[in-house]
């Protein structure tokens, strides 16, 4: 058994967990947040898309351990209190959500990318979102809602 | 697993492999293998992505050094690998997607050892070695001597490697990597090609290398005989790299292509990195990646 302890959302967890787990499963079963979502587990749907100091990570081949030191953010780290965050509000407004399987780690995708890139054109978010799968929408709702969400952040 | 640690000074890493640990770095080939089922994680594997000693880009006046804890992401956008070691960059852009380029690194690239490895056929045109460090020493092996089939190198288990060195690039130089692909994002190569070039100021070929991309055992140079030194880059001579390029090639053939198809389509790859190399030696501004630039590969 490993000790560590994961800055998750700017909160403290003190876990331990065998060493050869992945970020995705201590996420969900030992820190408690289940935002973050099982699509395939071997980092081919980006479901499991969380940010690592800012940057984003497929939580479900990335070693829980070597998160330790490493500010860690989910999809729960996004919204403040009951306002929730731009990405999440034009999401639901204009439709980029239907089964909502691929959402969490698409936001994810797309906060990465607007804190890097506040003023990307659509082919920078087509490129921002490409580890990311989607299964219902077509992502022609996502991406919209992705660059509103960029001009109401700006 | 049994045992994880984090290395916090080079010492500690190299003393660690010493004991019999494994490095990981990114974990994209590493941690998504034992997902995948390819092979079970170690039993004792240390972190080595915070080493200082492994980070940074630094170019003296005949040397360019890269740390094997550089991410394709840092190599896709670094002012100096993007304006005189383009292909490298060319590569880097090209690899998974946005998370896999900003956790996987070069040297876990390299280290690999995979024949569809992207940075691989830039490394050689570039004339790359890689610094291989023990507790008791320093080496440095050239590509051609690191890859010996898929998934090995001959590197000793014991044998971190620390950085990735090239010479400094003569003036009227350029250099491109492309890839045959089937999606713009989340791909492997079908097959690929980098080319390296320097020309005169008349615009002939005083140097060209060529390097081919999953069409072998490992990564492959390409013995391009006269086909363009002392000449232009026209159509005579590009027809001629792409002859010998498909006949230097061994391809397999899986589920991703046929033998023939990437015999064929290696030569295609080549002749076109030729074109951008060429014309990048002479001055002009291709953005990176070349592959999208250029419209090869996959378009929307
Ligand atoms: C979705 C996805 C898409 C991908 N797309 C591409 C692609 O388009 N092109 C491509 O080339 N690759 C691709 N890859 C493969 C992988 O991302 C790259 O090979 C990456 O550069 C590996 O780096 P890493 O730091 O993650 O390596 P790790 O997985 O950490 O390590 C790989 C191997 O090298 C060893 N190692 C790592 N660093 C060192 C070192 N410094 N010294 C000695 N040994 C070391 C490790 O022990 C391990 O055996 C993809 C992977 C995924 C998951
Ligand atoms: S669950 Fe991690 S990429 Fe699919
Ligand atoms: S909304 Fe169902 S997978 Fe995207």
């Amino acid at each position: 058994m490993h000790h560590m302890n994961l800055d998750v959302n700017g909160m403290s967890y003190p876990i331990t967990a065998d060493a050869s787990r992945n970020l995705l499963s201590v996420l969900r079963n030992e820190v408690g947040l289940t935002g973050t979502k099982e699509g395939c587990d071997d980092c081919e749907c980006g479901a499991c898309m969380v940010l690592l100091d800012g940057q984003p990570v497929n939580s479900c081949s990335y070693l829980a351990a070597q998160a330790e030191g490493r500010a860690v953010t989910t999809i729960e780290g996004l919204a403040d209190g009951d306002d929730l965050h731009p990405l999440q509000a034009k999401m639901l407004e204009l439709g980029g959500v239907q089964c909502g399987f691929c959402t969490p780690g698409m936001i994810m995708s797309a906060k990465a990318l607007l804190d890097r890139n506040p003023e990307p054109s659509e082919e920078e978010i087509r490129i921002g979102l490409s580890g990311n799968l989607c299964r219902c929408t077509g992502y022609a709702k996502i991406l919209a809602a992705v660059g509103e969400a960029a001009v109401e952040i700006r | 697993m049994t045992t994880f640690s984090i290395a916090q000074s080079l010492d500690q890493a190299l003393q660690a492999l010493a004991d019999g640990a494994r490095p990981v770095a990114g974990g994209t080939d590493l941690v998504v293998g034992s997902r995948q089922g390819k092979a079970p994680l170690p039993d004792t594997v240390i972190a080595i992505d915070r080493l200082d000693e492994l980070a940074g880009i630094s170019l003296s006046d005949d040397q360019l050094r890269i740390g094997a804890m550089v991410t394709h992401a840092q190599l896709m956008v670094d002012p100096i690998i993007a304006e005189h070691f383009s292909a490298i960059a060319d590569a880097a852009a090209l690899v998974g997607s946005p998370s896999t380029r900003n956790v996987g690194t070069l040297g876990g690239n390299v280290m690999n050892g995979s024949p569809a490895m992207d940075t691989g056929a830039p490394l050689i045109v570039l004339g790359a070695t890689a610094e291989l460090q023990t507790t008791s020493g320093n080496r440095q092996v050239t590509m051609e001597e690191l890859w010996v089939s898929p998934g090995k190198t001959s590197a000793n288990a014991d044998e971190l490697c620390v950085a990735l060195n090239m010479p400094a690039r003569p003036a009227n130089s350029g250099s491109a990597y492309v890839r045959l692909e089937y999606r713009r994002a989340m791909e492997i190569a079908v097959v690929g090609a980098a080319a390296s070039v320097t020309l005169d100021d008349g615009g002939m070929v005083t140097d060209a290398r060529v390097a081919l991309t999953a069409v072998a055992a490992t990564i492959l140079a390409v013995d391009l005989g006269d086909a363009l030194a002392g000449k232009p880059i026209d159509e005579a001579s590009l027809a001629a790299v792409a002859k010998i390029a498909s006949e230097t090639a061994t391809p397999i053939s899986d589920l991703r292509a046929t033998d023939r198809y990437r015999r064929h389509t290696v030569g295609v790859m080549a002749r076109r990195a030729v074109e951008a190399a060429g014309r990048r030696a002479g001055g002009e501004t291709i953005a990176i990646p070349v592959n999208r630039t250029l419209g090869i590969g996959a378009s929307q």
